[in-house]
This record gives C-alpha cells, sequence and structure tokens, in this order.
C-alpha cells in the first residue's frame, strides 16, 4: 500500500517557500471570496475593483506605495525581534508611541528650519518606540515576563494616550471638534516625490532594509541573533550575553516602529489625530512572517499588504467592509503556517507495510 | 462607604468578569494539554458577533449562545489543526486567530452595529441563596450565566485533579512522550482541550454581546481576550486562581466605569488605560515573586511528534 509521508529537508527550499507563500496568498483570497459570496457580493467583483484600486493607475500605485512605508518599516522592526524569537506584538504602540513624540518636537519647535527639525522628529521618533519597547524588554530579559502579552497590553495604553491628547491638550482648538492636533508648520513635513504622497519614508525604509541585509548576512551579530533565537542555553554556552542581545534588540525594533508613526505624521498626515494607523503594526506582523523575516522579502511583501489596505478602503464604496482586509490577511497567515511544514519537510510516497 | 454602594459594586463585579472568567478557564484548559493559544481574542469576538447576530434573528439568546459555542469551537479547530496535525508555530498561529476573528466579526457584523437588543437576557434569582445578606445580591442575583461560569470553574478544577481524564490532560501537557508511553493518545486530547477553548471562549464573547452590553461593536472585546490569557499565568494554570483574577478583572472594570460615572476628576481616558495597566502589573509580580512560570505545564508550546520520540 502507497502513502504519503513527510520527509525532513536538508536545507530549507526557498522554491518552496516562494511556492507556498503565493499559494497561501490564493487561498486566502478563496476563504475571503466565500464569506463575500455569503454576503451577497461578488466575489471576483470586488477583486478586480481592489486590484484596479491598488494598480490601476499611477495615482493607485503611488497611495499602495504610500501605504506600504509604515509597513516596511513596521515590518523590518518586528522581524528583528521575531528572528530572535522574541514575540514582540507591540509594533502598533511602539508606531503611536513614535507619531506622538515626533508630532511634539513638531508642535513645540515648529520654528525650526527643516535640516534640524526633521532629524530630531527621526530621533524622538525612535527613541519614544524604543522606550515604548524597553518596559516589555526589560520585563524579559531579566524576569522572564511574556513580551507576548505585556507589548500587547502596552499598544493599548499608546493608542489611548495619543486619544487622550488629540481629544484633550494639543487639539486645535480651530478643529470644529475633530480629534487632532493643529497643523505643524511646514519645516516638518518629509518631502515627497513629485504630485503623488509618496514621502521620503521610503527611502529611510530601503536603507534600512539594506542595514538589515548586511549586518544579519554578514556580521558576527547577525550570526548571535540566530543562535540566540534557537536556544538561549546554546547562546549563553557560545559566550553571547543574552539579556544584553534581548533589550537591544527590542530597542531597535520598538525604535523602527517608532519611526514609522514618525513618518506617517511627518509625511503624510501633517499633525497627529486619532486614529492614524489602521492597525499597520499587526499587518507588520504578517508582513514580516510571510517575506520570511527577510528584509528583501519584507520590503516586497510590504507593497502586496499596502496594495491590499489601499484595495480594501476602495471597495467600501461598493458597502463591502474593510474587515475584508483584516480577515485577507488572518487567511493567508493561517494558510502559511498550514504550508510551512512543506518548506520543511518534503512529500514522498512510500510503502507501508501491512502489519 | 455606604454598604449597599460596596454590594453593587461587587455584583458589577462578579458580571464584568463573566466574560474573561469564560475565556480564561478555556484557555487554561487548552494550555493544560501543552498547546499556548494567543488567539483568545478572535475567539471572543467570533463568538461576540454569532452570539449577537443569531439572536437577533431568532429573537432567542439561546441560539445566540450555541451559534457562539460553535463558532468559538471552529476557531479553536483551526488552531488545534495547525498546531496540532501542522505542527505550526503555536504564536504565529494565535496571532492569527486573533486578526482573523477580528476581521471575520467585523466583516459579518457591519450590519448589525448599533441594532438594539429588544429583549435583555433575563435575571435568575436563585431562590433562598438570593435572600442571604451581602452574598445574596453579590452572588446568587444574576443570569444563568453567570452561575454557570462558577460551576464551570469547579467542575474544571474537579475534572483536572479528581479524574482519570483530568490525569491525561496534564500528562499530555507535562510530558506528551511518557503520556504516549502509557497509551494516552496526545494528539487528540490536545484536539478536544484546544476545541473546548475556543468554545469557552466563544461564550465568553457572547456572554459580552448578548449579556454584560447587549449590543455589537467592532472589537468589542477591547483586549479581555489578552487579558484572559495572562489569566492563565496568574492562575498558575489552576482554575480556582483563575475565578479570584477574573473578578479581580471585573472589579477594575466596575470601578473606573462608576468613577466615570460619578464625574470624579481623572480623564476618562487614563482610566481606560487601567485595566491593560494592572495587567502587566499582575503579570510581573505573579512571574517574579513565584519564580518563573511556576506551575506552566512543561510541555507548553511544543508541539508533540511521534516520529521524533
Amino acid at each position: 500500500m502507497l502513502k504519503i509521508r513527510l520527509v525532513k529537508r536538508e536545507n530549507e527550499s526557498l522554491a518552496a517557500g516562494i511556492v507556498v507563500a503565493a499559494v497561501s496568498v490564493l487561498l486566502a483570497f478563496v476563504v475571503g471570496g466565500i464569506f463575500l459570496t455569503l454576503s451577497g457580493f461578488s466575489a471576483l467583483d470586488t477583486y478586480i475593483q481592489m486590484f484596479e484600486g491598488a494598480f490601476g493607475s499611477s495615482y493607485a500605485l503611488s497611495e499602495t506605495l504610500v501605504k506600504a512605508i509604515p509597513l516596511m518599516l513596521a515590518g523590518l522592526g518586528v522581524s528583528l525581534a521575531f528572528r530572535m524569537k522574541l514575540w514582540n506584538i507591540g509594533a502598533e504602540g511602539q508606531l503611536y508611541m513614535g507619531a506622538f513624540a515626533a508630532s511634539g518636537v513638531a508642535l513645540f519647535l515648529g520654528q525650526l528650519s527643516a535640516p534640524v527639525l526633521i532629524p530630531l522628529m527621526l530621533a524622538a521618533g525612535f527613541a519614544a518606540g524604543a522606550v515604548w519597547a524597553l518596559i516589555p524588554a526589560a520585563l524579559r530579559a531579566y524576569w522572564q515576563i511574556n513580551e507576548t502579552i505585556t507589548t500587547l497590553m502596552l499598544n493599548y495604553v499608546a493608542i489611548i494616550w495619543v486619544d487622550y491628547l488629540v481629544y484633550g491638550p494639543w487639539k486645535d482648538p480651530n478643529s470644529l471638534g475633530f480629534p487632532l492636533t493643529p497643523r505643524f508648520a511646514s519645516g516638518a513635513y518629509l518631502p515627497v516625490l513629485g504630485e503623488t504622497r509618496v514621502h521620503a519614508g521610503l527611502i529611510l525604509a530601503i536603507i534600512i532594509a539594506l542595514i538589515f541585509y548586511v549586518v544579519l548576512k554578514y556580521s558576527r551579530w547577525g550570526y548571535e541573533l540566530r543562535v540566540a533565537g534557537e536556544s538561549q542555553e546554546a547562546a549563553r554556552y557560545a559566550g553571547i550575553n543574552v539579556i544584553k542581545n534581548i533589550i537591544l534588540v527590542m530597542l531597535i525594533s520598538g525604535g523602527i516602529a517608532g519611526l514609522a508613526g514618525m513618518i506617517e505624521v511627518s509625511g503624510i498626515t501633517h499633525r497627529l489625530q486619532h486614529g492614524i494607523s489602521p492597525g499597520y503594526g499587526y499587518t507588520a506582523i504578517i508582513v514580516a512572517w510571510l517575506g520570511r523575516l527577510h528584509p528583501v522579502g519584507i520590503v516586497l511583501v510590504a507593497v502586496l499588504f499596502g496594495a491590499l489596505l489601499v484595495g480594501g478602503f476602495g471597495v467600501q464604496t461598493a458597502g463591502i467592509p474593510f474587515s475584508i482586509v483584516l480577515m485577507l490577511q488572518g487567511a493567508v497567515l493561517f494558510f502559511l503556517l498550514a504550508g510551512e511544514i512543506f518548506m520543511q519537510r518534503r512529500p514522498v510516497l512510500v510503502r507501508k507495510e501491512d502489519k | 462607604m455606604d454598604l449597599s454602594i460596596f454590594i453593587a459594586l461587587l455584583a458589577a463585579t462578579v458580571v464584568a468578569g463573566t466574560p474573561i472568567l469564560f475565556a480564561a478557564i478555556g484557555e487554561l484548559l487548552t494550555e493544560r494539554s501543552g498547546i499556548l493559544n494567543l488567539g483568545v481574542e478572535g475567539m471572543m469576538l467570533v463568538g461576540a458577533v454569532l452570539g449577537f447576530i443569531f439572536t437577533i434573528n431568532t429573537g432567542n439568546h439561546w441560539y445566540g449562545f450555541a451559534a457562539a459555542l460553535v463558532g468559538g469551537g471552529m476557531m479553536g479547530a483551526i488552531h488545534a489543526f495547525i498546531t496540532i496535525t501542522l505542527r505550526g508555530n503555536q504564536v504565529v498561529s494565535g496571532l492569527a486567530l486573533t486578526i482573523f476573528g477580528s476581521g471575520v466579526s467585523g466583516f459579518m457584523g457591519k450590519a448589525y452595529q448599533g441594532v438594539p437588543i429588544v429583549d435583555p437576557f433575563k435575571h435568575a434569582p436563585v431562590p433562598l441563596l438570593k435572600d442571604i445578606p451581602v452574598l445574596g445580591p453579590v452572588l446568587f442575583r444574576h443570569d444563568v450565566l453567570v452561575y454557570l461560569s462558577i460551576v464551570l470553574v469547579i467542575l474544571m478544577w474537579y475534572v483536572l485533579y479528581r479524574t482519570s481524564w483530568g490525569l491525561s490532560i496534564r500528562s499530555a501537557g507535562e510530558n506528551p512522550a511518557a503520556a504516549d508511553a502509557v497509551g494516552i493518545n496526545v494528539a487528540r486530547v490536545r484536539y478536544i482541550c484546544t476545541i473546548m477553548g475556543g468554545v469557552l471562549a466563544g461564550l465568553g464573547g457572547a456572554y459580552l454581546s448578548l449579556a454584560y452590553a447587549p449590543s455589537w461593536q467592532e472589537d468589542m472585546t477591547a483586549g479581555r481576550g489578552w487579558i484572559a490569557v495572562a489569566l492563565v499565568i496568574f492562575a498558575l494554570w489552576n482554575p480556582l486562581r483563575g475565578l479570584v483574577g477574573a473578578y479581580l478583572f471585573g472589579g477594575v472594570e466596575a470601578m473606573t466605569f462608576r468613577m466615570q460615572a460619578a464625574g470624579i476628576k481623572i480623564s476618562p481616558f487614563f482610566l481606560s488605560m487601567l485595566p491593560y495597566i494592572l495587567t502587566i502589573l499582575v503579570l510581573t509580580i505573579v512571574t517574579i515573586r513565584l519564580r518563573q512560570e511556576a506551575g506552566a505545564p512543561a510541555a507548553l508550546g511544543v508541539p508533540y511528534d511521534r516520529e521524533e520520540r
């Protein structure tokens, strides 16, 4: 009798990885299609409309890039922590804190000129995101306190904190009741590409991705992270300072997510406002995982998920809830996980011995 | 403080703690069998939305609760399939469950935002017990599900520590290879516990949307699923301690609600941060004082592969 068995692969196969990722996205759309059809929408029309909304014109394409930028940054941020098996799911909160600190600089030091102001805002955004990640990092490094829960709880705190500011002390008196701060002085704006909203944050994201690529591939530190991620025991044995690495990794991870918040307020909204992120920090988790924690993969996948967001916004006019985007994202992650077994193992036919 | 206000606060505490209690007891069972499911938030949301939709369309709360049980169980089954059969990463699968649950519930519930439930879920005071001073109004003048949650806690404790089922569950979580060697079907035990965990999370979600705050709002669980996960650690995987923890959070919620109503001069924004900050504090204190995850099932989060025995 013949039976399919899964045999361990010697090396993870890149080709299998790409196939699994593509099939995962496809199957997620099938699941989404079932829900759309059951709700009385035409799945095919919806997907065509989403695709056109995201890629159909040069404006659409530029908007896809606009949404991809914070995903690239937050995705790169969480990927670093994930490499060490630190489950930082607090990118959303770190992003909000970055946006808060950068906005503070822009609002209170607005008279400075752009060459001074922008670097200050970048520094503030990075620092605030890093500090927000430092709390769970220290708790985890010194007392083994579960970082998944602490990072997630801090998301809620950060979002409420920003709400407090934009509904309260920082609210623009001329906002007609809308929860937002006054507009920044123009020195706090990131430069944009031509007539689009694509801003210099894209360059920042690509630079960080390149640095990640080089450091992770060629430095001893990149190797240390891999070892510590596999086994902290082994890492200690190899003379790696695990506590220092946990804190350092989380600081950088949170700082980069903080930058994602900074570029949103400085490049897009030009002010702090309620709900500045439609869940970029959570989507970033999927972006990082789908990109196999690889900097190049993350940048590419971020564009895909930027497109998904833009497409999702677009079909709202047809009465389709934006939640379809989250549903698709969750489904992609399921299929990806399910498919992972084929990246580590390959199916072979074996003869089953009769008992 | 006036005693009657205090009693009312305690009664509100029990009601506010009940959705978290259902979810936490479910997660506790799942984790006892060795599976970590961080998707409680998503499973609760699916329970909440299905409970609401079915109640609105049938006019019967029990159909709503039944739908929530099924929906939560199906979500649990997805997690079980990915983590047990396919040995996928448990943390990431749980996150996927949360994101998916948030999306699916938002999608299905869109048309039900702001729709009121005409007929509220009835209170069912327990005869005799309801007249005990203090204890009566605090514990015995609620709806049936509050009583069910308390019974479930005791039942869960009994099953885990006093029955052979409980022994199988605990050994699957402590040492699956040894459990396997004595003929326990580890995969089956873990499947059942993970699905039951989803069922209970779904029930907790439906309690939220049908009894505690009868309405549907996107992401209305507001982190309660995550608080439930933290509670399991706080409870040291013991259902009785889980009850204490759930009411602790219920108390904070009931109190902040009342403080806002009483017009106390703390920004409502800061008050609404409290449960999240409290979760971090409680988790920290418990973990430090009880020396790192004391009582955690030894094989929690580790996939079991029979071929690698």
